[in-house]
């Protein structure tokens, strides 16, 4: 079911910007729709050894072996447990190396928010709770506010680079 | 008439090489004063090709150098000039310095113009004195004097224009072009109707005329070039400078940057040339190899390997079935069968594609060889079986470096001076065999010479020196020649600039084992010595056991496992400190348990009699790799990690299981420093 809706998605006639949103616990984030390879239901992943918390697994994406990462933990927010309704938004994502595919697991998909670039607002400043280096911008749906995430940014992974981190730790 | 020529610079570079390549093994073929017109002439053919590329994509550097080379070889060809050993090593460094060129050109950097000038010095200093006095073509050299009235400068130039019968079906006009050669200057065009049949034999589709062409003013030679570059293939085409002919003409080839200074006489040969070659070109052209590009096999393999996946998940399914109606069972059954060859025998076609014969990697030895053994001063005879045994191409471009090494280590070292070997009572020709066959799933190459073999107790007293090994410790033959993969190993007692600076042998294993192989060392004093490697035919499937442990799957390469055992609790060592040790027959080997290296949750067995011991080997050393326990042995089609995220220490790869979840593929060696590292990390 999931692949038909990313179809039908960007199939659609379309003005100005899309995005794709989904939520990750009670706040809303938005990606570039044109960044979407996929988005499949959640199933259980291979543990990669020795890697950061937050990279869930490998997953076989058509004999590709894909990377998912959790959102939640990516950004700073505590891990919850996954459900029928957790998916895997399978992205694509432009490194100096290239082309990568890799997949964030979100806790629902929502909805496709057609917004112009004028509308999108700079990241104020929060807390130092959540990583605000990954939020593009900020747009507004329905009243609520949806965080657009830079994918490039928020999933180009240099492992050596970040286990170091995780060794320090 | 600007075509973006980038998209086919790649091609012309690789096409290049490989005709410097034939240039190369044609040469070193070569017999002084009795060679094979043939022979002369594939190389004439190869050099030819290099320069109509370079001609064509503007790099001018490459053609003109090429054109002086090949001038040469035409005379060689021709007969008119003897194949000398002196011409043939002029035209073996020339090939050398074509190459560096190419090399810098297609990184796009500047070759090095100095060392291009001094070789073309030396290539005319052959052409010149004959060149001129014995040259057929006085009629020519006559004519451009005629033209000529102003000492070295351009004043224009004398074009011959041929079109052959079927330039004008090309969609060439002949007509067009003379319109652009107006263009550029003063024409002064003499139409040439010898050709001309009678009209009841005129075919109004061929071309018949041909015109001599004056064309003055300051003109370059790439401009005029640039005209007919379209119909180069389909004409004659002579262009010839109108320069005072008393100019030197040493210090005109010297002249890179000019390509146009070459003395005329040489321009109106290449485009007979241009006609003899054709005919030959096209016999030529049904050669039955195809270039590929290596990322579409790679899709294909991809394809396969799911293709193979799907297989196995079907037939999963049908053994599931089992116990319900029998008759559809058996049909399925059937398909699934069928399935299942076809997709092997797909699956074997597509890997087909990949594999090279090894022949590119062996055919630089004869030049290594011939090379070596002049500056050596040694007498050295290498013969070559197995050239067509097929590899895989990465194994190819990985394997070559180390085998220079190797062949190099058995000249330097092996192979001793004639009167030694005289001496010895060996004939004073030596001899290094290179052989490479396939054996079960492997491809062995083997480095044999008939040498004075591994001094085996010089190896021992070099590394009791190097602290090695400890002075009273006892070592079979075996153990000491495997000593000379050490790091910082070699035992030369002089260190030439061919071999022994003490790297090497082990950035030979290094790479070997890399490839997923193995090296192996021969010796009989006075006799010879041989190394045997021994290498996958692919890397793209291995075979591969799969381990258990705790609710984690992994693969190891089935090359690497020695055995698997279960161990008694009386035969474990503790080292304070230092982990686990076990002894297995004479040896004491580390264990290494999975569960910890790889923070593996639940593991099913923590204590070593519960789990089993995969006894496995990385780089000459043994461990005991501990696991919950063994499934199936299985060929896995091997899935790139980095791909799309990384390097992980421990595991080189990953592959698809039969029910579809990724399975990782162990790294041993990488595996064993981890756990290394990790338990200095526990001391420290």
């Amino acid at each position: 079911m999931s692949e038909q809706m990313a179809k039908s998605i960007s199939a659609e006639e379309h003005q100005g910007d899309e995005y794709l949103t989904f939520i990750s616990g009670s706040e809303s984030y938005g990606v570039d729709i044109l960044r979407v390879q996929e988005i499949r239901g959640w199933e259980v992943v291979t543990r990669i050894p020795n890697s950061p918390s937050y990279v869930r697994g490998v997953l076989n994406l058509r004999g590709a072996i894909v990377p998912v990462f959790d959102l939640r933990e990516r950004i700073g927010l505590a891990p919850i447990d996954y459900s029928k309704e957790t998916v895997v938004v399978v992205l694509r994502v432009n490194n100096q190396v290239g082309e990568r595919s890799m997949g964030i697991v979100v806790d629902a998909v929502s909805d496709v928010l057609n917004t112009h670039a004028e509308s999108i607002r700079n990241t104020p400043k929060f807390s130092h709770d959540i990583a605000t280096e990954y939020i593009s911008g900020l747009a507004e749906s329905e009243g609520n506010m949806v965080m657009l995430l830079d994918v490039d940014k928020l999933l180009n992974y240099d492992v050596e680079l970040e286990r170091s981190d995780v060794e320090e730790a | 008439m600007s075509i973006d020529m980038e998209q086919f610079h790649q091609v012309f570079f690789e096409e290049s090489f490989e005709g410097l390549d034939i240039m190369e093994s044609g040469l070193l073929n070569m017999d002084p004063g009795a060679a094979d017109p043939e022979e002369i002439n594939s190389i004439f053919r190869a050099a030819h090709s290099i320069k109509g590329g370079g001609g064509t994509f503007g790099f001018n550097h490459i053609s003109s150098f090429t054109h002086i080379m090949e001038t040469l070889l035409d005379e060689m060809r021709d007969g008119r000039r003897p194949v000398t050993s002196e011409t043939v090593n002029v035209l073996l460094s020339s090939v050398d310095v074509l190459r560096e060129m190419l090399t810098a050109t297609s990184n796009g950097e500047d070759h090095d113009e100095e060392q291009a000038n001094i070789q073309q010095v030396a290539l005319n200093k052959i052409l010149n004195g004959e060149v001129v006095t014995s040259s057929p073509d006085s009629e020519m050299s006559s004519e451009t004097s005629e033209a000529t009235s102003n000492a070295g400068k351009n004043l224009g130039w004398h074009i011959v224009f041929r079109p052959l019968p079927h330039m004008l079906r090309t969609g060439n006009d002949s007509l067009r072009i003379i319109r652009e050669l107006d263009e550029l200057g003063d024409l002064k065009i003499t139409c040439d109707l010898s050709a001309l049949p009678s009209l009841d034999e005129y075919e109004p589709e061929d071309s018949y005329l041909s015109w001599d062409i004056y064309l003055h003013g300051e003109i370059s030679r790439d401009a005029v070039d640039e005209v007919f570059s379209w119909v180069d293939d389909d004409c004659e085409l002579a262009v010839m400078e109108l320069v005072d002919e008393t100019a030197p003409q040493v210090v005109e080839a010297e002249e890179v940057e000019k390509p146009t200074l070459v003395p005329a006489v040489e321009n109106k040969r290449s485009g007979e040339d241009r006609r003899k070659k054709e005919p030959r070109k096209a016999a030529g052209s049904t050669s039955s190899s195809i270039r590929v590009d290596i990322q579409k096999i790679d899709t294909l393999i991809n394809m396969v390997g799911e293709l193979v996946i799907t297989q196995s998940m079907l037939s999963m399914l049908g053994e599931d079935a089992e116990n319900r109606d029998g008759d559809r069972e058996e049909r399925m059954r059937d398909g699934l069968a069928q399935l299942e060859r076809h997709t092997r025998e797909l699956q074997e076609s597509v890997m087909q594609i990949r594999m090279v014969p090894i022949s590119f990697t062996f055919s630089r030895f004869p030049r290594l060889v011939h090379d070596l053994s002049t500056k050596m001063g040694k007498k050295i005879e290498l013969k070559m079986t197995g050239e067509n045994t097929e590899v895989d191409k990465t194994v190819i471009e990985k394997i070559g470096d180390p085998l220079v090494h190797l062949v190099r280590n058995s000249l330097d070292h092996g192979l001793e001076m004639p009167d030694e070997r005289v001496a010895a009572g060996k004939p004073e020709l030596g001899t290094v065999q290179l052989s490479a066959c396939h054996k079960g799933g492997n491809i062995v190459i083997e480095i044999r010479d008939d040498g004075r073999g591994l001094n085996r107790d010089r190896i021992l007293s070099k590394a009791i020196e190097n602290g090695l090994v400890p002075e009273d410790h006892t070592l079979s033959d075996r153990e000491i020649y495997e000593l000379i993969f050490m790091p910082g190993f070699s035992t030369a007692d002089v260190v030439s600039d061919v071999s022994g600076r003490g790297v090497g042998m082990d950035v030979v294993r290094r790479n070997i084992n890399e490839l997923g192989g193995g090296i192996e060392i021969e010796s009989t004093p006075g006799k010879g010595s041989a190394i045997i490697i021994r290498l996958p035919l692919t890397l793209a499937i291995l075979d591969g056991q799969t381990i258990v442990v705790g609710d984690e799957t992994y693969i190891v390469p089935l090359v690497s496992i020695v055995e698997s055992i279960q161990v008694r609790d009386e035969r474990i060592n503790r080292v304070a400190g230092r982990g686990e040790t076990f002894k297995l027959r004479d040896e004491y080997l580390p264990v290494v348990r999975l569960h910890e290296v790889f923070d593996v949750a639940n593991p099913k067995a923590k204590e070593l009699n519960e789990g089993l011991l995969v006894v496995v080997e990385g780089e000459g050393r043994n461990c005991g790799l501990f696991v919950d326990d063994l499934l199936g042995q299985q060929q896995v089609v091997i899935k790139s990690l980095e791909a799309n995220y990384g390097k992980v220490d421990g595991i080189s790869g990953a592959t698809i299981l039969g029910d579809g979840s990724v399975a990782l593929i162990l790294d041993i060696q990488g595996l064993m420093r981890l756990a290394r590292e990790s338990k200095l990390d526990a001391v420290g």
